[in-house]
């Protein structure tokens, strides 16, 4: 389930954003027994390079990567870090 | 008063306004302790609601704000952003810039 998880969620970015880095981790045993964590929902780390966010806010890098990920914000994660950077950033 | 004017009343009443789980000084939540930590150490005063108590507000804000998660930061009424955003911006100077005189 949890690398079903963290696929669903690696496949949705890759297509969306073309990235030239994506490093997505299951964080979701950190929060075993956590308050949010009772749902089953889980919560992940994702780090995200693509040029699809150049010229754009931190708060406009997010919503596209929510957007992205879509209905798996109710159905599979409960919170979710993001680093979103552009590959110019990267280096 | 519908969902989304007690939302907007809330927002022009207060210049600062985190919606958290939990409140300042007992945060429910790793996210919006990490926030609250940021927001008290650039020294400003903010408003805070706790949406664990108040479900309704908790649903209608993620439609109002078209943002899925908790914390989220508001300054005059605009979006700030989530935890990631705003630690970003406290260790980059950007949040003390735009809290600087505002309580």
């Amino acid at each position: 389930m949890t690398s079903e998880r963290t696929a669903a969620i690696r496949q949705r970015l890759q297509s969306r954003f073309e990235p030239i880095e994506l490093l997505v981790k299951d964080q979701s045993h950190l929060h075993a027994g956590h308050e949010g964590a009772k749902d089953g929902r889980g919560h992940f780390d994702v780090s995200i390079s693509s040029a699809a966010f150049e010229g754009l806010s931190q708060i406009q890098r997010h919503r596209m990567v929510y957007d992205a990920l879509a209905e798996l914000m109710t159905t599979d994660i409960h919170a979710l870090r993001i680093k979103a950077s552009t590959p110019t950033e990267l280096h | 008063m519908d969902l989304n004017e007690r939302i907007e009343k809330q927002l022009s009443e207060n210049p600062v306004l985190l919606y958290m789980k939990g409140s300042p000084d007992f945060p429910q939540c790793g996210f919006s302790g990490q926030t609250v930590a940021a927001l008290k150490a650039t020294g400003t005063s903010f408003s805070y609601v706790n949406i664990l108590e108040d479900p309704e507000i908790r649903e209608g804000l993620k439609a109002y704000s078209n943002w899925p998660t908790f914390p989220q930061l508001y300054v005059n009424g605009e979006l700030v952003g989530g935890c990631d955003i705003v630690v970003e911006m406290y260790h980059s100077g950007e949040l003390q810039k735009l809290l600087g005189g505002k309580e």
